[in-house]
């Protein structure tokens, strides 16, 4: 009963103060058998096929520093170095084809090979191999986690850095008459491309006073029902600045989409192709184009 | 709050301010329509260029307006409508249809002159 009544601060010291202790003893044992282990973790990841990709060497040179950064994660518990580690890690190895799923997998695996050295060495003492244990999986776990998150956010960022590069190559207004600007759209669009392009156009509309504008789609490819419907909104909203749009270049599969999703062809001012786009849109200005005759 | 109603010609030139209350749009119906009898108007031009966003009631009230001005045979166009407006119109579906619309107070005239083919010699 007295033993109930402790309280909780006590049993928490306790706890922790044995840990540190025993996670020293422990660091100290990977560290002594470190080449042991080490080669025993190579032997493992070749035999479970992961890091194809890479040869005997880089592998060899790649699991020491990894041996190295885990062992000291362990020790000094800075999580941060090791997400950084992780994720410069990923930087190099993404680029030679490697996958999350090799990267978690010999991480996983160093675990496993260390807490057999640990119930190897502890065999004889079991309550003092569920103490170590106790030290070691919260810290082994939080290392995997820590890798694979720090792969995954690489992973991200590349993604990331693409996507902008994508939205970057987006398309200027370009004003080729008085009072006419023509938006040609290149590549994927997505939603947020989409959104984006519109209101690029509607300040295009204002800023150069235009009275129409040729949207050319000949270089998309397919466009979904939303983006298709962004592009009815990006005429409906040109149409309240007192723009005309004509879209040119659809394909026929963008045609099918627009069928589909039943969009008013009354509203939607098509032309085939961007030179007829432009012919109409002079037309609808008052433009007329004459050739210059030959003097005599 | 008084929305200042211009003459200029033949023309009437409504300036909607920035926060218009539904009751002043809806005083503003009754008002506008009187004002295109009382002048024998041939259009209205209302500019919203103060306004920062339409709502769907503002935006029937205008479709109204039209409607009715164009029962007295007149002609309605909104001007200044801002791109962010215009934007967020559209996702609402309000789109002003059977309205016409010009970018701002001069393509309004223009348009209309165009149409009109009339001087302003009242």
């Amino acid at each position: 009963m007295a033993k109930r009544d402790s309280t909780p601060t006590d049993i928490e010291l306790k706890r922790t103060e044995e840990p540190s202790e025993l996670l020293r003893e422990l660091v100290a044992h990977l560290r002594q058998n470190r080449t042991q282990l080490r080669e025993e973790w190579v032997v493992r990841i070749s035999e479970t096929r992961l890091l194809t990709a890479m040869t005997k060497e880089e592998i060899f040179a790649e699991a020491t520093s990894v041996y190295d950064s885990y062992v000291e994660a362990l020790e000094t518990e800075a999580f941060e170095a090791l997400q950084a580690y992780a994720r410069n890690l990923s930087e190099r190895i993404i680029p030679r084809g490697v996958e999350t799923h090799e990267v978690v997998g010999i991480v996983l695996l160093l675990r496993d090979v260390l807490a057999r050295s640990l119930f190897a060495k502890y065999q004889t003492d079991f309550k003092k191999l569920n103490r170590i244990l106790d030290a070691y999986e919260p810290a082994a776990n939080r290392i995997a986690n820590t890798v694979a998150v720090g792969f995954v956010q690489e992973r991200e960022r590349v993604i990331r850095q693409q996507q902008e590069a994508i939205r970057e190559l987006s398309t200027p207004v370009l004003q080729v008459r008085e009072r006419l600007l023509i938006l040609p759209i290149i590549g994927v669009i997505d939603p947020q491309r989409a959104r984006q392009l519109t209101e690029q156009l509607l300040r295009g509309i204002r800023t150069n006073r235009a009275k129409v504008v040729v949207i050319d789609i000949t270089g998309v490819a397919a466009m979904d029902v939303t983006v298709a419907n962004h592009l009815v909104q990006t005429v409906e909203a040109s149409r309240l600045l007192g723009a005309t749009v004509i879209v040119t270049g659809l394909s026929p599969e963008i045609a099918q989409t627009l069928v589909t999703i039943g969009v008013d062809l009354g509203k939607m001012n098509t032309v085939g192709d961007l030179q007829g786009g432009i012919e109409q849109a002079e037309r609808l200005l008052g433009y007329k184009v004459a050739s210059i005759t030959e003097p005599n | 709050m008084e929305v200042p109603i211009l003459k200029q010609g033949a023309f009437l030139i409504a300036t909607f301010q920035a926060a218009l209350s539904d009751a002043d749009l809806n005083q503003l119906r009754m008002g506008l329509v009187q004002q295109v009898v009382k002048f024998r108007s041939r259009a209205v031009i209302v500019d919203v260029t103060a306004m920062d966003v339409m709502d769907s009631f503002a935006s029937r009230t205008l479709r109204e307006i039209a409607h009715m001005i164009r029962l007295r045979g007149a002609e309605t166009v909104i001007v200044g409508i801002q791109p962010e407006v215009a934007f967020a119109m559209v996702q609402l579906g309000l789109t002003l249809e059977g309205v016409a619309t010009a970018l701002d107070l001069e393509e309004g005239l223009a348009y209309l002159n165009e149409k009109f083919k009339i001087t302003n010699r009242r």
